[in-house]
C-alpha cells in the first residue's frame, strides 16, 4: 500500500520537498513511515520522534495506517 | 456561527464582528494578534506565516466545539492569516459573542490558548539583519 507524508516548514525546508508517497506493508505503521522518512537525505536535521497527524488528527507512532492515508509531519507549531 | 479559517488577505474585523453579532448577544470579545517589531531581544521587519491549511482549519473548528461545550457559546470567529505579514498586520483576530461577557471572555482566552499550542501553522521571522529563520514551541503531543 502506499501513503502520503506531507512535510511543512522547516521539515520540508530540510527534505527539499513537501511531499513523498511511501510503499507500506500491510498493517504498517506510523513508526513505519517514520523509519522511511529518516533514511532519507537531510532527514537528519528533523527529531527522531517528531509530531504526526494522520488525515488532518494528531496520531500516535503506532497508529495502523490504510492504503490513501495521509500522514503530515508536524513542526512545532507557532501560529497566534 | 461558528467559523474557522485560513485566510491570505488582510483581516477585516468589522465584518467578524458583524457575522458573529447577534440581538441576543450583550458581550462581543475579541483579541487580534499582531506582527511585533522584536523578537528575544532582535529587529523584526515581517513574518512569514504557512500551514498546513486543512488541518489547521479542522483543528481551529475543533478548538471552537470545545469551546461551545465549555463555556456554552453558540458565536465564535477565528481567522488567521497566511502569507508575508508586516509589522504591525494582524495574523489572526477570534470574535466570540455571547449573551453575557463571562463567557465570552473565558472563551476568548481559551481559543486563543489552544491555538498557539494546536493549530498547524508555523512563522519564519524576517530579521532587519537579512537573516530568516523559523521559530516556534512543541506542539501538545496527543491525549
Amino acid at each position: 500500500m502506499t501513503v502520503t507524508v506531507r512535510l511543512f516548514a522547516s521539515y520540508a525546508e530540510s527534505l527539499g520537498r513537501s511531499s513523498i508517497d511511501v510503499e507500506l506493508h500491510e498493517g504498517g505503521t506510523v513508526d513505519d513511515v517514520l523509519r522511511s522518512v529518516a533514511a532519507l537525505p537531510g532527514a537528519e536535521r528533523l527529531p527522531p520522534l517528531p509530531l504526526v497527524a494522520v488525515n488532518c488528527a494528531y496520531a500516535r507512532s503506532g497508529t495502523r495506517l490504510v492504503d490513501g492515508d495521509e500522514v503530515a509531519l508536524i513542526p512545532p507549531v507557532a501560529g497566534g | 456561527m461558528m467559523r474557522a479559517s485560513i485566510v491570505r488577505q488582510k483581516i477585516v474585523l468589522d465584518d467578524l464582528i458583524g457575522q458573529a453579532a447577534s440581538p441576543a448577544f450583550g458581550a462581543t470579545a475579541i483579541f487580534i494578534g499582531t506582527v511585533r517589531d522584536q523578537n528575544e531581544g532582535r529587529s523584526v521587519d515581517g513574518i512569514d506565516y504557512s500551514a498546513y491549511e486543512e488541518m489547521a482549519e479542522l483543528e481551529m473548528s475543533r478548538i471552537l466545539e470545545e469551546a461551545r461545550n465549555r463555556y456554552s457559546i453558540e458565536s465564535a470567529i477565528v481567522e488567521h492569516r497566511v502569507g508575508e505579514l508586516a509589522v504591525g498586520d494582524a495574523s489572526i483576530a477570534i470574535v466570540v459573542a455571547h449573551p453575557h461577557r463571562g463567557a465570552a471572555l473565558d472563551a476568548l482566552r481559551y481559543i486563543i490558548d489552544e491555538t498557539k499550542a494546536r493549530a498547524t501553522i508555523w512563522k519564519r521571522e524576517h530579521y532587519s539583519d537579512g537573516t530568516r529563520e523559523w521559530v516556534g514551541s512543541p506542539a501538545d503531543r496527543p491525549r
